[in-house]
């Protein structure tokens, strides 16, 4: 911030805060020439105003709320961005891009975020420790974990709070964010892709075609997939979409059912991640499809993702 | 309640009685979007799969129709009545009063028509989009030129302290609109516009703008109404004139710094966050200086509140108006803000605020004007009066109790922690537990809109009975 907006800020602040307290001492006196308590000399439609004192509860209550107001500022970040107050308190640090970072801000720095993140750390990092590692300190097989039902139920309640945003409460996603407890995998339901999946994310895109295939084109592959899954299609459009599906069998394989690999959904199956219906399968074909999951490593951390892998993992596993 | 006088012939008193019934109007209407998104919040359905019907756009009508459609329309009558009156002298600029009235009643119906289709700025209590925007500048120039012009050629020596009031509110609103609303059209011939700031500088100007319409519109503005009819309904002086200069300075130069609350713990740099909540423990005593001034101006007229209905109307307003503007202060600690911050807690805050002091000043003023500006010597039914006073009390107390249980419940809610650190409540089982509150505050709002309807008989009454057939009437 540039010393120019830092004087202006501090000038006009302080000129308002210290204009309040001069102004509450001159009209704590009585300057006006009327005795307390009796008309000023103007009336206003027949509306007189007395000349009555400020009550003393009030001007004390005034005169505290200014010496607090002003002790505040000095004790914490004000006037200007270039100086934390005397007790050089900061809410975060704004330039901290990633966990390792925090970590080693929260020994030196006075950002209360940091030192909350790095006491709830200290307090409850042990709590997912337990639950995730082993006796030699290393991970725990997540087949394990997820028969730990105290460890499935730490993972549930990080779930709950973090990917049931779009995942759901019950997991079972919604149009665009895939059901996890259907045990229909993009990427594959092996623990460790799961893990993979929640800890770096995933990209899933699915090419436009429209300008390749033309409508008539659309129309037919959605036919040939359609039938795919067993639907009742069109015959001789789904025998030329069978042609056509050379192109899609790069990503979906020559028989449709999908490439964990890529991400490539299994079109055989009658899951729809983007919807089953004819529209919504032309539309797919014709425009393409971005699905984004986030990466959580920098977020919540290999322990808490470790929980959270088992969670859902064990999903697809009882019954 | 006092002895109506007649009006002087030379006021100008039509642009006065245009704006009281347009307020009674307004008020019914927004009200009433207000009951039905809150009935949405209960049954989703009632947006009946409908654009412009649902919360997201409907939401944005009721505030700016109860605030610029009801709240303006309240103000522009009052003041233009004040300023006339205590300044002993006819409206300034001839047909341009008349012009304010429909100009302004232009902005509440484009404001009506594109709010529901879905323009918007995206700026809270600023929705409205650039054409808009230029109509009210338009607009409130014209009023400050009438309100400013009445002053200057004033016959009293003085300016009484309700026009201090109501001028700070006329300029600092615009210049508030004006500085908040600088946008950057996508075409002249689209709607659309983008704010000229960006990131935490635009969220601080938003902020400064919306907590200033707060504080210069719905506090400056509605205390210059408290300083004209409260003495003058209860027919005693003003109780101090000392405190009057010391709480209106003191209340002008504060409140423009108290914005930066809003946005505690978010990207606003916290310097900024520091002095936003610095400011805001200021105010909290020139707030209540015009409590105090209005309340002590009572003393010795406290026995007219059995018999005055009225009186009960501004008696009772400035006691919300004690209550939420010490419950402002409070909830710009930052260590208050992180509880109360995003929870219904706020919307009871705003309510206790709108329903509690800016509804019922207004309610009061109406019912003080109405048979003045229609030749009678009372309203037509004061126990009319009486009732409305009880069902907007009641439905206040229900609306800002309900939501003060579910705002503080939320969050509690959002921040219990389990032993292992993960939360013990997700978003959703907070929503459902604010369901029964949701419900009270439908009622609450559904009890106080009623009171508005029995208003709007009770003035069509009054406005349409023959000149001065109404009696003087006190309650039994």
């Amino acid at each position: 911030m540039s010393i120019f907006w830092t004087i202006w800020i501090t000038v006009i602040t302080l000129i308002v805060i210290i204009g309040c307290a001069v102004l509450l001492r001159i009209t704590s006196k009585n300057t006006t020439g009327v005795e307390e308590g009796q008309p000023m000399p103007h009336t206003f439609d027949g509306i007189q105003e007395l000349n009555n004192p400020l009550p003393k509860w009030w001007t004390g209550l005034f005169w505290f709320t200014i010496v607090i107001g002003l002790l505040y500022t000095f004790a914490f970040p004000s006037y200007t961005a270039n100086w934390n107050g005397l007790l050089d308190w900061t809410s975060s640090e704004q330039s901290v891009m990633s966990k390792e970072e925090s970590a080693k801000l929260a020994e030196t720095s006075h950002s209360q975020y940091q030192r909350e993140m790095n006491a709830a750390e200290e307090k409850y990092g042990a709590v997912f420790k337990e639950l995730a590692y082993d006796e030699n300190g290393v991970y725990k097989d997540l087949t394990l974990v997820a028969e730990d039902p105290e460890a499935v139920k730490v993972g549930q309640r990080l779930f709950l709070q973090n990917c049931a945003q779009c995942h759901g409460s019950d997991a079972r996603g919604s149009t665009g964010f895939p059901n996890l407890a259907d045990n229909d995998w993009l990427y594959g339901g092996e623990p460790q892709a799961i893990k993979d999946s929640i800890m770096h994310g995933r990209q899933g895109i699915m090419a436009a075609w429209k300008d390749i295939l033309g409508e008539q084109g659309i129309k037919e592959t959605a036919a040939y997939v359609l039938k795919l899954s067993g639907r009742r299609v069109n015959a001789i459009e789904a025998q030329a979409g069978e042609e056509r599906f050379v192109m899609c069998a790069a990503c979906h394989g020559a028989d449709g059912t999908g490439n964990h690999a890529l991400g490539a959904p299994n079109l055989t199956n009658k899951i729809w991640l983007y919807g089953g219906s004819r529209k919504a399968v032309e539309d797919t074909i014709r425009n393409g499809r971005s699905g984004v999951m986030p990466a959580w490593s920098e977020i919540l951390g290999e322990d808490k993702i470790h929980l959270i892998s088992a969670f859902v993992y064990s999903l697809s596993q009882e019954k | 309640m006092t002895t109506a006088t007649t009006i002087q012939p030379d006021y100008n008193m039509k642009v006065v009685r245009q704006f009281t019934l347009t307020t009674i109007l307004w008020g019914i209407i927004g009200m009433a979007v207000g009951v039905l998104i809150a009935a949405q919040l209960i049954w989703p359905a009632l947006n009946f799969d409908t654009p412009w019907l649902t919360y997201s756009r409907l939401r944005p009508l009721h505030t700016n129709a109860v605030i610029f459609a009801f709240g303006v329309s309240a103000l522009m009558a009052t003041s233009f009545y004040v300023v006339q009156r205590t300044c002993q002298t006819k409206l300034f600029g001839g047909p341009l009063a008349s012009w304010v009235f429909w100009g302004w009643q232009l902005v509440i119906l484009s404001a009506v028509v594109s709010l529901p289709l879905g323009y918007t700025t995206a700026k809270e209590y600023a929705e409205l989009e650039w054409p808009i925007g230029i109509l009210i500048t338009l607009v409130w120039v014209m009023y400050a030129v009438v309100f400013f012009g009445t002053l200057v050629k004033r016959k009293t020596s003085h300016i009484y302290v309700a026009n201090w009031f109501f001028g700070a509110f006329i300029l600092t609103v615009a210049v508030l609109h004006i500085v908040n609303n600088l946008a950057i059209p996508l075409s002249m011939s689209s709607m659309k516009s983008y704010s000229i700031y960006a990131g935490a500088v635009d969220a601080m100007v938003q902020w400064w703008y919306g907590h200033n319409a707060v504080g210069f519109l719905l506090t400056a503005g509605f205390l210059g109404m408290m300083y004209y009819f409260v003495p003058k309904q209860a027919n005693r002086p003003v109780y101090s004139y000392r405190l009057s200069i010391v709480h209106f300075w003191a209340l002008i130069a504060v409140y423009i710094w108290a914005g930066p609350h809003h946005l505690h713990y978010t990207a606003l740099p916290d310097w900024a966050q520091s002095l936003g909540m610095v400011m805001s423990l200021i105010l909290f005593a020139p707030s209540w200086g015009g409590m105090i001034n209005g309340i002590m101006t009572l003393s010795g007229a406290w026995h007219k509140l059995r018999t005055d209905p009225i009186l009960r109307f501004l008696v009772v307003s400035l006691s919300f108006y004690g209550m939420s503007t010490f419950e402002g202060p409070m909830m710009a600690i930052k260590t208050v803000n992180a509880l109360s911050h995003y929870t219904d807690w706020t919307i009871g805050h705003v309510h206790s605020g709108a329903l509690g002091w800016v509804a019922m000043i207004t309610i009061g003023a109406v019912y003080h004007l109405v048979p003045r500006l229609f030749n009678q010597k009372g309203m037509y039914s004061v126990a009319l009066i009486n009732l409305h006073f009880w069902l907007a009390t009641i439905g206040t107390v229900l609306y800002i109790v309900a939501m003060w249980i579910s705002g503080v419940m939320q969050g509690l809610m959002w921040r219990a922690v389990n032993d292992d650190g993960t939360l013990t409540y997700t978003f959703v089982e907070s929503l459902e537990k604010s369901y029964p509150f949701y419900t009270i505050r439908f009622i609450g709002g559904l009890v106080f809109l009623s009171g508005m309807l029995i208003m709007a008989y009770n003035t069509y009454k009054t406005v349409t009975a023959k000149d001065g057939t109404i009696k003087l009437q006190e309650l039994g």
